[in-house]
């Protein structure tokens, strides 16, 4: 076999049906095999957007994403979309072809020290530099990818290897003698947990990102039911547990609701369950839960006291942490406690005025008519921290939103990957008129695929959450933010690619149109929505501030 | 008992694969952090697939503890150990060309050669080549006795550690 048919039967050995990806000179072999192999090949506008697919396919799955792209500037377009999946832990393996390797360091055409580059974000990289390493490499890539704290796999994969025969040897076992992920937590440390939870008095749960990727949220519901400890989530943990659920107070930090944020403020414990304390979680870290002990339960040792000083830190997987955790769990006496959070929570609501359309209804809106169980994949800016904060999530792996990196352009194709790996359900995009500019090309993909994706841009004409900077810190000066004034016509532009487009600029314009986009099922729709345009994003922990120290409006 | 934002030099002994890119991985975990690596030795161990790393870099408790943990996450290294505080022997080697102009000056530096346990290794018209081999200090402390006759060039390959057999023991990370 040649090295690129065993490179693909490798692929489908490790259960591949999907390729996001963008061909070329140096995968020109790959393209070949992979033409009629059965697994499905997406084939992407630009190299950014076969990556954020592959990214919204894993999170959206569960599985393994995978992108591919030729060398050089196939390959560095991947970089923003492999940075991406490494900040949200998200499994993907990347394939970049490669120079011939005769002809790799001599500035060959189209090369690039793609491993170099990478290595900084990703798990971990290959440089192909044998054909009888192809099936070892494969198999440990998404080995790698998919266990411990998840991450991106790079595979650089130079186009005479792809040409070179060998024999097909499949590796039954795996061995990596430096890499044994710790899965169980320490007993000890379980314990310890316990007796400061028990004697807890304002114990708070913060649910992040981890819980969804490890599937606990089932346990997660139980340990938060059979003790009463309420519970807070990052922007990665929404969806691990119904943000409606009485217990429940939704997203902390910088765009957190305040009783959230108040309640991290006062709590005497804080568990923290798969989260790393982002500084948009914590706000100024020296008065971050002044008041608190803190259990940090993470798979990833080095997220353990990298941020905040943690009291009992367990590390391992957070399904198996909270199992254990169950087992010892009872009802904690803390009425009290929960009576004073339901006092802010009715004190402090989310809201917003209800006068012009306004972003917050569009979301509420969405959210009541898709019963909160649509897959919601975001931009970022405030597009994202509206839909955080109006979105009833109930269900994990429902919304698909950059929040390490916080990538502009995100959002669009990684809902196309989203789509692919899940037809029979609604995937939406939450997008600025400025990011979905970033990767609008993306459009002909969903259309030639057929992937009815719903674009749901909140037009306001500006960089939204820059321009809200502006405002508040900078005088109103709004440099380089405003896009009004070149504008697309974004129904027009729709159209162009073959999609439906849609403007809306009331309440009861929106409300007709969008019934009738969410039972489309053929074609990518864009929904223009002409909100606002100086609609801020509150309450608001500015940067550097305290967590108590929210913004609440315009004075 | 060591304040925690005290700053102190460590020596971090690494097991590795042997594989190309590794230096790279740990070197860019340093820098992408804004440590600072003081030494750094490498060489293949009789195990051809595993190579050894001293290390030897200061910081306060907390950065040193995420050195050892960003360490152990990198999937190419085996082990981590920090050496300080245990029982280990360290070595370094230096060659020193040193100016010895007159006659009685050779003699001087000869003399401080034999006391430190020295072998002079390359002999000119104007100067002395000496190889030492020592622990860090006594490096030093032969270094501060040569500044007068005049250092020409000096060359140190930075410290090697291994721990002891029978000494206590305290693991890294």
């Amino acid at each position: 076999m040649k090295g690129a048919e065993i490179f693909v039967e490798a692929l489908k050995r490790e259960g591949v049906e999907v390729i996001f990806g963008y061909p070329g000179g140096a995968v020109l072999p790959l393209c070949d095999v992979l033409y009629d192999s059965g697994i499905k090949f997406i084939l992407t506008r630009h190299e950014q957007g076969a990556a954020h697919a592959a990214d919204g396919y894993a999170r959206s799955s569960g599985k393994v994403g995978v992108c591919l792209a030729t060398s050089g500037p196939g390959a560095t377009n991947l970089v923003t979309g492999i940075a991406t999946a490494y900040m949200d832990s998200v499994p993907v393996v990347a394939i970049t072809g490669q120079v011939a390797t005769h002809l790799i360091g001599n500035d060959a055409f189209q090369e690039v020290d793609i491993t170099g580059i990478t290595r900084p974000i990703t798990k971990y990289n290959y440089l192909i530099k044998n054909v009888n390493d192809i099936t070892r490499i494969v198999k440990e890539a998404f080995y790698i990818a998919k266990t411990g704290r998840p991450g991106p796999v790079l595979i650089d994969f130079p186009v005479n290897i792809q040409r070179e025969e060998a024999e097909f040897n499949y590796p039954e076992k795996i061995e990596i003698r430096s890499y044994k992920p710790t899965v169980e937590g320490h007993p000890l440390q379980i314990k310890k947990a316990w007796d400061l939870i028990k004697n807890s008095k304002k114990p708070l749960i913060i649910a992040g990102g981890g819980v969804i990727i490890s599937g606990a949220c089932k346990e997660l519901k139980k340990f938060v039911e059979k003790t009463g400890i309420p519970i807070t989530f990052t922007l990665m943990g929404l969806g691990s547990l119904d943000v409606e659920h009485p217990l429940s107070l939704g997203m902390l930090g910088m765009h957190g609701t305040k009783y959230a944020n108040y309640a991290v403020v006062e709590a005497d414990l804080i568990i923290s369950v798969g989260c790393r304390f982002d500084d948009r979680v914590t706000g100024k870290i020296e008065n971050f839960a002044p008041e608190a002990k803190i259990i940090h339960i993470d798979i990833d040792p080095s997220a353990i006291s990298k941020n905040v000083e943690v009291d009992v830190p367990i590390v391992g997987d957070a399904k198996k942490i909270l199992a254990r955790l169950i087992e010892k769990a009872e009802k904690l006496d803390i009425e009290n406690w929960r009576k004073k959070i339901d006092e802010w929570k009715k004190k402090y609501p989310l809201k917003y005025e209800k006068n012009e359309l306004k972003p917050q209804y569009i979301i509420e809106k969405i959210s009541e008519l898709t019963k909160g169980e649509a897959i919601i994949c975001t931009e970022v800016g405030q597009n994202q921290m509206w839909t955080a904060q109006f979105y009833k999530f109930k269900k994990p792996r429902t919304l698909i939103t950059s929040g390490g990196l916080g990538t502009m352009g995100y959002g669009f194709p990684a809902s196309i990957g989203a789509q692919v790996a899940n037809p029979d359900k609604i995937v939406i995009d939450i997008a600025g008129d400025g990011s979905i500019q970033m990767n609008i090309q993306e459009l002909a993909t969903a259309v030639y695929n057929k992937i009815p994706v719903k674009i749901i841009i909140l037009n306001n004409g500006y960089l939204g959450m820059v321009r809200q900077w502006q405002q508040l810190f900078y005088r109103r000066r709004y440099a380089f933010t405003s896009l009004i004034d070149a504008q697309p016509d974004f129904v027009k532009l729709a159209e162009s690619f073959g999609a439906y487009g849609y403007r809306v600029s009331t309440t009861e314009e929106f409300d007709k149109i969008i019934k009738k986009v969410l039972k489309e099922k053929e074609k990518p729709v864009i929904v223009d929505c002409r909100i606002e345009p100086e609609e801020n994003v509150f309450p608001m922990v500015p940067a550097g501030a305290s967590l108590d120290q929210m913004l609440d409006g315009i004075a | 008992m060591k304040k925690n934002n005290e700053i102190s030099p460590h020596i971090i002994s690494l097991t590795v694969e042997n594989r190309f890119g590794v230096l790279a991985r740990i070197s860019g975990l340093f820098s992408a952090r804004g440590y600072n690596i003081d030494s750094l030795c490498v060489a293949e161990t009789h195990d051809p697939t595993i190579s050894k790393i001293t290390l030897v870099v200061k910081g306060d408790k907390k950065i040193l503890e995420q050195i050892y943990k960003q360490l152990n996450k990198l999937i190419d290294v085996i082990k981590v150990q920090d050496l300080t505080g245990t029982d280990f022997i360290e070595r370094e080697l230096a060659l020193i060309k040193v100016n010895t102009a007159t006659f009685t000056e050779r003699q001087e530096v000869m003399q401080l050669v034999n006391i430190f346990r020295a072998k002079i290794v390359d002999v000119g018209k104007k100067s002395l080549t000496i190889e030492l081999v020592g622990s860090g200090s006594k490096i030093q402390a032969m270094l501060e006795l040569l500044k007068s006759f005049g250092i020409k060039e000096l060359i140190r390959t930075g410290k090697i550690a291994i721990s002891r057999e029978f000494g206590k023991t305290k693991k890294g990370g």
